[in-house]
């Protein structure tokens, strides 16, 4: 049986070829930093963003659980090294933050042919049929061959991928693992998506518990929405319903995780507005 | 090693999930068990029901149980909470620790129970004698709703007596 997955986003990088904080670029109304977590949110137990040790505040990344690099300037092969000395009895689903093209339909291939048995699984590049190592499957046998191949002097996460015995797949989708590096690239990758504009609706889920289902008279609801926020879509919803509590008192969870009522909502989010609890 | 947290339909199994934290290492076990009582602020409770949005619990409570290894030290934790329908006297939440000595197997208990009240998507039912049934700190603050910490809406009247 497989090990546990977890999910790791890769945002502890200087950016220094794009000139800004990739983590920030905003794809589709959310950071590349979000969308890549919510990306991985309906295929791991928990997810979490690697970051430097002077990164762990920042506005960003401080919204998210947090593994801290152990080594430096060692590029982003230290992030899955990290995460692996913290959670060694887990498999890795590691993205980096520069893949603004990356869709679900992609990640879903990966997880399907995802070989456990072998060191990691992960996608052929379209392009010059290397190793993409930073959107793949690291499964907890691969710690040690990881731990030694640094300890050689070599940091190249390809170049480990190379040699190692590992699941390699073609990419069901050649432009989903373009990853974006300089402005040149991104702006590239963004005229691919039509450009980013907000959309003026998005399909959502909501969840309704206790008060707020029997309230709402139903468990579930799909819908097209023009809200942009879960503070703008409670209030829509509070017009349709007899929604006796006020968001004051709520706490709104997006794609299984506690989020903030200013978030911008995308199209498939799964919401959650949670009255006052009661547990134990 | 057992799953630091779990929902169960059935009675909760409590010497099952205890001897899952036996450890040789070990010398103090402590544990606490919510049980369903026949009175909440002055009426009485025929039976109740609990409802979770178990995904974001489950990570939520994995969080809990490992703030308790690394704050107290201890060695492991556990926990199980009941969903559905419960009569009195039954069993709602169990949390248990083992640790070298008692004294961190008696703190990391009170956080996980306390932490697991605060911050949990669970939600409670109560069914009272008179007829009348109510969702436990919701319904006497929907028309006022006062000022919460930011981080954990919880019961605006006198906190569950346990």
């Amino acid at each position: 049986m497989s090990a546990p997955l977890y999910g790791l986003v890769l945002a502890g990088g200087r950016s220094s070829r794009m000139g800004q904080d990739k983590a920030a670029l905003r794809v589709g109304g959310r950071t590349q930093l979000e969308q890549a977590m919510t990306l991985l949110a309906p295929h791991v137990a928990r997810a979490f963003v690697s970051v430097r040790p002077d990164q762990r505040s920042e506005a960003l990344r401080g919204r998210f659980e947090q593994i801290e690099d152990t080594r430096e300037n060692l590029g982003p092969i230290a992030g899955i090294i990290a995460a692996q000395e913290r959670y060694p009895d887990c498999a890795w689903l590691v993205l980096a933050c520069d893949l603004p093209l990356l869709d679900a339909a992609t990640l879903e291939f990966l997880l399907r042919a995802r070989a456990p048995e072998r060191l990691a699984t992960a996608f052929r590049s379209s392009h010059d049929r290397l190793p993409e190592p930073l959107c793949a499957v690291y499964e907890p046998a691969s710690r040690g061959a990881l731990a030694a191949y640094v300890a050689r002097g070599q940091n190249c996460p390809r170049k480990f991928l190379l040699g190692a015995d590992v699941q390699l797949i073609d990419e069901p989708n050649p432009r989903a693992l373009d990853n974006a590096n300089t402005p040149e690239e991104y702006a590239s990758a963004m005229s691919t998506l039509d450009g980013a504009p907000v959309a003026a609706t998005r399909r959502v889920t909501v969840q309704y518990f206790a008060l707020l289902r029997e309230q709402a008279g139903r468990g579930t609801e799909s819908l097209v929405t023009a809200a942009r926020t879960p503070r703008e879509l409670y209030a829509e919803l509070a017009r349709r319903y007899p929604f006796s509590l006020d968001p004051a008192v709520l706490r709104v969870a997006i794609n299984s995780e506690f989020g903030d009522w200013s978030a911008p909502l995308a199209d498939g989010d799964a919401i959650v507005f949670i009255p006052p609890v009661a547990g134990g | 090693m057992t799953a630091p947290f779990r929902f169960v339909r059935v009675p909760i199994d409590v010497s099952a999930l205890r001897g899952a934290l036996a450890d040789p290492a070990c010398g103090g076990y402590a544990a606490f068990e919510g049980w369903v009582r026949d009175h909440n602020e002055g009426q009485r409770v025929r039976h109740l029901e609990y409802e979770a949005y178990e995904p974001l619990a489950v990570r939520e409570a994995e969080r809990i149980v490992e703030e308790a290894v690394a704050r107290f030290g201890i060695a492991h934790a556990a926990c199980a909470h009941r969903v559905g329908d419960l009569r009195i006297g039954e069993l709602a939440v169990w949390v248990g620790v083992s640790a070298t000595h008692r004294d961190e197997a008696f703190r990391a208990c009170r956080y996980i129970i306390d932490e697991i009240k605060h911050r949990l998507p669970i939600w409670k039912k109560e069914h009272y004698a008179n007829g009348d049934s109510g969702w436990v700190n919701c319904e006497r603050c929907a028309t006022a709703p006062r000022a919460h910490d930011a981080g954990h809406p919880h019961g605006h009247g006198k906190p569950d007596a346990v």
